[in-house]
């Protein structure tokens, strides 16, 4: 099992009291699936893509990701685990308007204490894969959107990262580039890495091996919809 | 750190005018410290010269009156103390560490010295037959004084150059009568300090009396002196010793001496005294210290601002690449990666600063020497100082910005667009 959660809730604060979004959820998820998950807009599928990413800790219930508890981790464990195990491609791209192409992509080598020309030529070689080969020195503005999430998916990919997360990945993107995307995912999840897609596209959702729903806050079966 | 380093130059490149007008504060604080530092150096390195002069290892010992040197001009001979016999010179040439010891009498502003209708009142001294090699004078042109001069006590004189500016103009002097408190000498010769044009400066009083008189010395043979004056004046004694080093010591054991074989009676409160130079140089520097020691103050109240303007403009740094700072621990940057690349910038930002700085304080210290006519001597020391204080003060206030970007959440930091 690649991760495992059991019973997890998380609630913000708000006002005087909190207010919960996730309600409950038990979710797992075995290495090399292909995973979507779906729910409208507002339902907590970003928060619960924080959650499995290490990016935030559950309020209460347990999360163990390849065997590790995370609930209880300090923010340097998680760094490490995001770092060497979670690749993230989010909606917006997140690429730093200021590096190159390479130099984004090299950034999770610099956190992984690789040296210079090895990050250079690990990063070059992630381009050459995404079909990027020629654009390593431009920066993100240079770039057309579908472009931006190919370097974001060379990125996510670089530390060859045991889960690939991905929120929205083709919400910004013309339906040809999207579709290029998903084959990346594709070809990507046949080559062994676990997928979780996170949408509310289902056609995209259409893709994945198979899809959990999730509907304020509570993951439930495709029936009770 | 090289990763580091080179976003932070970067960044700074990015923004270069919120760079300066960040760093100005810095840049004023430091410049103005330079300025300072290197003016001090710089006259108290021209007080040191002028008073140790060149190089003859002076000590003058002369009497005094309780903390006072006893003042000829006004008082009478005192009651008790003895003229200084030739034996008393051999005995305090023979003292350790001393190379050769003259006896003098000496008036500073003397009037009535004349040469036809020009005036003059430099010093005038009546030395001994030692007096112009202990004190450091060659003879420029003419002769030295001759023992007939002083058995005889002829009436004979020898000017330096100041003085022979003073009464002659630029005309050739020798052969000619200088009026001497209406005695006639004759000018046999013209000397010169030996190695640098520096007068016989031997206290605190002839210092200031030197750079408003111009100086200028005329010399007349010691035994001419009753004839001017009075019997019975109590010489200094001008003594050099063997190495700059051993000057006070010297000093001391020559005023010992002197007090326990000259004075005699008198109601006690006589006795002779060294002028250590070295103290006196030491003196004058620290009073030029204190004074720009509190200018140095004023110009840390502009590091302290400007050190308050960098951690400002870092705080707003970090609250404006809040999705920067997001993204990277989102990708496995840890807390201190984070702490030190805010640090690294804002060192290098205060850095930047210094050596802006240093370089703008010895502008600034060059020209104020350009136009006042003041020495500077820029300390390689104190730029260096400079510097590293500048990196300091960049961590030091470096760090609160740095410690709140390494504690962002990163689905807060990503949260934002
Ligand atoms: N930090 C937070 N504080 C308070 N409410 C939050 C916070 N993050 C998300 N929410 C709320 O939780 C709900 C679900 O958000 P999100 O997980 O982003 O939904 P989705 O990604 O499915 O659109 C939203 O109503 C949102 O306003
Ligand atoms: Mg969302």
């Amino acid at each position: 099992m690649l991760l495992e959660m059991h019973d997890i809730c998380k609630s913000f604060p708000l006002g005087d009291g909190y207010i919960e979004i996730l309600k409950h959820i038990d979710l797992s998820v075995e290495e090399g699936e292909y995973l979507a998950i779906m729910g409208p807009s507002g339902s907590g599928k970003t928060t619960l893509m924080n959650l499995i990413g290490c990016l935030d800790v559950p309020t209460s219930g347990s999360y163990y990701f390849c065997g590790q508890d995370i609930a209880g981790a300090s923010d340097d464990a998680l760094a490490d685990i995001r770092n060497s195990s979670i690749g993230f491609v989010f909606q917006n791209y997140q690429l730093l308007p200021t590096m190159t192409a390479l130099d984004n992509v090299a950034l999770p080598l610099l956190y992984a204490d690789v040296d210079r020309t090895e990050r250079r030529e690990r990063a070059r070689a992630a381009l050459e894969r995404m079909g990027l080969g020629e654009r390593v020195e431009h920066r993100p503005n240079q770039l057309s959107g579908g472009q931006c999430q190919r370097v974001a998916i060379a990125r996510a990919m670089i530390n060859k990262p045991k889960l690939l997360l991905a929120d929205e990945p083709t919400g910004a993107l013309d339906t040809a580039s999207g579709a290029q995307i998903m084959d990346l995912f594709e070809e990507l999840n046949a080559a062994g890495t676990t997928v979780v897609l996170i949408t509310h596209d289902p056609n995209v959702a259409a893709r994945a091996g198979h899809t959990r729903h999730i509907l304020d806050g509570r993951l439930v079966e495709e029936d009770a919809l | 750190m090289r990763e580091n380093l080179s976003v932070a130059f970067q960044g700074l490149w990015n923004h270069k005018l919120r760079s300066v007008l960040t760093m100005l504060g810095i840049i004023i604080g430091i410049a103005s410290i330079i300025t300072i530092v290197s003016t001090i150096r710089g006259t108290s390195e021209q007080i040191k010269a002028n008073l140790v002069g060149a190089g003859t290892n002076g000590v003058s010992v002369r009497l005094y009156q309780k903390n006072n040197p006893y003042d000829l001009t006004w008082n009478p001979p005192p009651d008790g103390v003895k003229p200084v016999t030739e034996d008393t010179r051999q005995e305090l040439s023979r003292l350790d560490h001393v190379e050769s010891v003259s006896l003098f009498h000496s008036r500073e502003w003397c009037n009535g010295i004349y040469a036809g209708d020009h005036g003059f009142n430099g010093s005038l001294l009546g030395v001994d037959a030692h007096y112009l090699d202990t004190a450091g004078y060659a003879l420029l042109y003419g002769r030295g004084f001759s023992e007939a001069d002083f058995a005889k006590s002829k009436k004979v004189c020898l000017l330096d150059a100041a003085a022979v500016t003073a009464l002659f103009g630029g005309d050739f002097p020798l052969g000619c009568t200088v009026e001497i408190l209406e005695q006639p000498f004759t000018v046999i010769g013209v000397v010169n300090p030996v190695s640098k044009t520096e007068p016989d400066i031997s206290s605190l009083s002839d210092y200031y009396t030197y750079y408003s008189s111009g100086g200028g010395t005329v010399f007349v043979p010691g035994s001419t002196w009753p004839i001017l004056y009075r019997f019975d004046e109590p010489e200094t004694v001008l003594l050099t010793a063997d190495h700059t080093d051993n000057m006070t010591r010297v000093g001391q054991e020559a005023a010992q001496l002197l007090t326990a074989t000259q004075i005699t009676g008198g109601d006690g409160s006589f006795s002779y005294r060294a002028i250590d130079l070295m103290e006196q140089a030491e003196q004058i520097q620290q009073l030029s210290r204190s004074t720009n020691s509190q200018l140095i103050w004023i110009a840390s109240i502009s590091l302290l601002v400007g050190g308050i303007g960098v951690m400002n403009i870092m705080l707003v740094t970090v609250t404006e690449r809040t999705a920067e700072i997001g993204l990277k621990k989102a990708l496995g940057a840890r807390k201190k990666r984070i702490l030190y690349q805010f640090l690294t910038e804002a060192a290098v930002l205060t850095s930047c600063g210094g050596v802006l700085g240093v370089v703008s304080g010895v502008v600034m210290a060059r020209l104020i020497s350009a136009v006042m006519g003041t020495p500077t001597a820029v300390s390689m020391g104190a730029a260096l100082i400079a510097l590293a204080f500048s990196t300091v003060i960049g961590v030091v206030f470096g760090l609160i910005p740095a410690v709140k970007a390494s504690n962002l959440n990163p689905i807060e930091a990503l949260k934002r667009d």
